[in-house]
């Protein structure tokens, strides 16, 4: 059974596994990496992680409400991710790419607004700052 | 009384110098409530924003929502997931 939640590099391979099926004809993967942001090297991500796993099932669940034929998992990586490397994977498959491409497109705007995980970016000259530190809201 | 266990997440933890603690509120209580007590007990969190996002029972929820002995609070920096 695949993570949600890991500490290693993500699996497509394993999130495809769990999504695709004869009858679903399209698949959509989406991944999320870390950026070179102005002198960004890595993010140090944390998370609250239970309540991050129990989100992710009604995340999950919402979007196979909607889209009853499209089945879509996701696994997020926890702690030190260099530049270029996978911090999100979502997968998604239906008979056609519609659902596909919806369900994928929901489940990573509803982990971008609910899921309980925060990011510390680390910069080339050695300072780090929290993402979102100044928002107050 | 109640007992309201709460918890402290990336820089909340910082601010706070823990990542999960207990506070005593007469009760009823409600979420804001426990906010108040947790500025009282740990000074570095009146750096908090005036109405942070907080997490009942592993539930975001608004501060008005009223909380129960042994429930757990979680005040959460802004999201920054994916």
């Amino acid at each position: 059974m695949m993570m949600h939640l890991t500490r290693h590099p993500l699996e497509i391979d394993a999130l495809l596994a769990e999504v695709q099926s004869p009858e679903r004809g399209g698949t959509c993967v989406f991944l999320g990496t870390v950026r070179n942001d102005a002198n960004v090297t890595a993010i140090d991500y944390s998370a609250y992680d239970d309540m991050a796993l129990a989100e992710i099932q009604r995340i999950l669940s919402d979007a196979e409400t909607q889209w009853p034929e499209a089945r879509v998992t996701l696994q997020h990586r926890l702690g030190l991710i260099p530049v270029g490397e996978a911090s999100i994977a979502i997968a998604a498959a239906a008979p056609h790419r519609d659902a596909a491409f919806a369900a994928c497109r929901y489940v990573i705007e509803e982990v971008k607004k609910r899921l309980p995980i925060w990011k510390k970016e680390l910069h080339g000259d050695g300072s780090a700052e929290w993402v979102g530190a100044n928002d107050h809201r | 009384m109640g007992k309201v266990s709460v918890r402290f997440f990336a820089r909340y933890a910082e601010l706070a110098g823990c990542s999960s603690s207990a506070v005593n509120v007469p009760t009823p209580a409600t979420v804001a409530d426990v906010i108040a007590r947790v500025r009282e007990v740990f000074p570095g969190t009146r750096d908090l924003p005036p109405r942070p996002l907080a997490a009942l029972n592993q539930r975001q929820v608004k501060l008005d929502q009223l909380v129960s002995d042994g429930d757990e609070v979680a005040l959460l920096p802004p999201l920054a997931g994916g």
